[in-house]
């Protein structure tokens, strides 16, 4: 090392050691103060009694804002939507990112074009998206409706006849089932990318052995691809349910949490509770209890970092 | 490969496509839609049948504060990226270099503090902002947005400087250099591109951002796109869809255009990431 051979000024900094916490302290304690301090007040928070006319932290309440929550009965449908919203997300993305990433894993002409469109849904900003989907989706002139009474599915004597509309977000099942297509839709690039970086890092010999040997598409696809992904699908999946998991963007400019209160979630029911009806302690009681699925995903990736190192 | 197979590549590869642009699709189609036609739900609508019109687009930059959400967006959007670059820059360097095994490895721990759901932390960050008296300022989302965009870019950066071979900046050392000139004079040009995508992904993610804006902003004149949209052109049950969706495709464009062309350095990224 250089070390011994620099000498005035630079000395001091030209340790690697100090050089290094230098470089690192301005993004830590920045960090720190507005991540940190936030999550911890958002604890404290919880169990006071702040609203948005007194915000400061003050009287500590206990468990009361919890029992609150929990008692009123949008608390059941908000988290039992957002898990299904979540897991019915990772499901769909698993499989279409697994296809995505096996197809812009081969060379082929126009692929810089084919990789601009997939990546169009997580380049534009969620609410901007949301609101396109909000139209797409519209009760009475949504193009789909349209192409599904062409199909013969809509309309008199259709399939789902004689409606001539699906509502899609104006009944409970459909509204959820198009906040989790949004949401495929939203998250696949960016699952995608995750596998599809997983599947480029695949040792080319397998591939070439499973040829040698007369492996079809589907049987490699099983036999081989698929296994080696596993790491990374667990990390596309923990990264993307997370992500799902803590938006409130789709639901709060699509279905608004409706009809009624049937499609709430859990992130916007926070964001309603704490800002809209001022009740900040008790908004924060909500959000929190999207703190379990940050741990699991947390500690379920860090075993994942650290047992890939000692592979 | 063989001729069904081509068939079916290609085939799937279309209809992922469709997918993926279909809501952008018919958002350009309908900017251009008189009204009438627009809501005539008997016609086909992916089609003009009284003719295109530029009306709706005009009236977004000229009758709406669009022009000033734009604004205010590109402002932060400025202020954004050099906080991000100026923290997270150093940071990935030292933790890729400086700081011994533990700090090389540190990616995955990193991207966790960008998962930290911002739905969680809205509530007290509104607190301290309104304890700053910064909350109906673009003041108070240019304070916060970087708690999104220095984990994500350093993240990014981690594995860009990781991939530079060490006997670089060794060699420099050797010729003389101070570690610092090392990072400098030849770490810092070789993660150049690294550098450039985190400048597009630092802009875009605090574009998308809702919930801060939803949150800490309330007075029309500090509105970002994001939220001042849908606030300011859809009004009770009135929405100017024509309006809405030229909003969307002009930021749209240059947006996925930008990703488009990271697309590989993305990859990259996430290849370096995944191998610890």
């Amino acid at each position: 090392m250089a070390d011994g051979a620099a000498a005035g000024n630079d000395a001091l900094v030209d340790r690697p050691g100090m050089l290094g916490v230098l470089m690192l302290a301005p993004a830590v304690i920045y960090i720190a103060a507005f991540v940190g301090i936030p999550f911890v007040l958002a604890i404290l928070l919880s169990f006071s009694s702040a609203t948005t006319g007194n915000p400061s932290i003050h009287g500590f309440v206990g468990l009361d804002n919890f029992i609150q929550v929990v008692r009123e009965p949008q608390f059941v449908t908000a988290l039992v939507n957002s898990v299904i919203v979540t897991f019915g997300t990772l499901a769909l993305l698993l499989v279409l990112a697994t296809l995505e990433s096996e197809l812009l894993a081969r060379a082929f002409r126009g692929k810089r074009l084919v990789q601009t469109l997939l990546i169009l849904p997580w380049a534009m900003p969620a609410s901007l998206a949301a609101i396109s989907w909000l139209w797409l989706l519209d009760s009475q002139f949504s193009p789909l409706d349209w192409i599904f009474r062409q199909a013969g599915i809509l309309g008199p004597g259709g399939l789902f006849g004689p409606a001539r509309h699906f509502y899609y977000l104006g009944r409970t099942d459909l509204a959820i089932a198009s906040v989790v297509v949004i949401n495929v839709w939203r998250m696949l690039p960016l699952a995608t990318l995750i596998v599809l970086a997983g599947r480029l890092s695949i040792p080319r010999d397998l591939f070439d052995q499973a040829a040698i040997d007369g492996a079809g598409f589907f049987r490699t696809l099983f036999r081989i691809t698929v296994p080696a992904l596993m790491p990374v699908l667990l990390v596309a999946v923990l990264f993307t349910g997370l992500l799902v998991f803590g938006d409130m963007a789709v639901v709060a400019l699509t279905t608004h949490g409706g009809p009624g209160h049937s499609s709430q979630i859990i992130p916007y029911w926070a964001y309603l509770k704490g800002i809209e009806s001022g009740d900040l302690s008790g908004g924060a009681a909500v959000a929190l209890f999207m703190l379990p699925a940050l741990l699991v995903v947390s500690v379920l990736t860090l075993r994942f970092a650290y047992r890939s190192q000692e592979a | 490969m063989g001729a069904v197979r081509a068939a079916g590549f290609y085939a799937t590869l279309f209809l992922l496509s469709l997918f993926a642009v279909f809501p952008a699709l018919w958002a350009v189609i309908t900017i251009f839609k008189k009204s009438a036609d627009l809501y005539n739900a008997r016609s086909n609508p992916f089609l003009y049948h009284p003719g295109p019109t530029l009306k709706h687009a005009l009236y977004l930059f000229q009758h709406t504060q669009f022009p000033v959400f734009a604004l205010n967006s590109l402002v932060i959007g400025a202020c954004v990226v050099a906080i991000t670059l100026v923290l997270a820059v150093p940071a990935a360097y030292a933790l890729a270099r400086l700081t011994g095994h533990w700090g090389e490895r540190s990616g995955m721990a990193i991207f966790l503090v960008y998962l930290v759901p911002p739905t969680l932390l809205f509530i007290p960050l509104y607190q301290m902002v309104t304890l700053l008296g910064l909350a109906n300022t673009i003041w108070a989302l240019v304070l916060v947005y970087p708690t999104i965009t220095v984990p994500f870019c350093t993240w990014l950066l981690l594995g860009f400087f990781k991939s530079i071979p060490r006997d670089l900046d060794e060699a420099a050392m050797i010729d003389g250099c101070s570690r610092f000139t090392a990072f400098w004079k030849v770490a810092l040009p070789q993660a150049l591109p690294g550098i450039g995508a985190c400048v597009v992904f630092a802009f875009s993610l605090q574009l998308s951002d809702y919930i801060y804006a939803a949150t800490f902003v309330t007075s029309t004149g500090a509105m970002t796109i994001s939220f001042g949209v849908p606030t300011a052109l859809i009004r009770g049950d009135v929405f100017f869809w024509q309006s809405l969706m030229a909003a969307n495709v002009v930021v749209a464009i240059p947006l996925t255009l930008g990703y488009g062309l990271l697309f590989d350095k993305l990859v990259m990224g996430f290849q370096s990431a995944e191998a610890g």
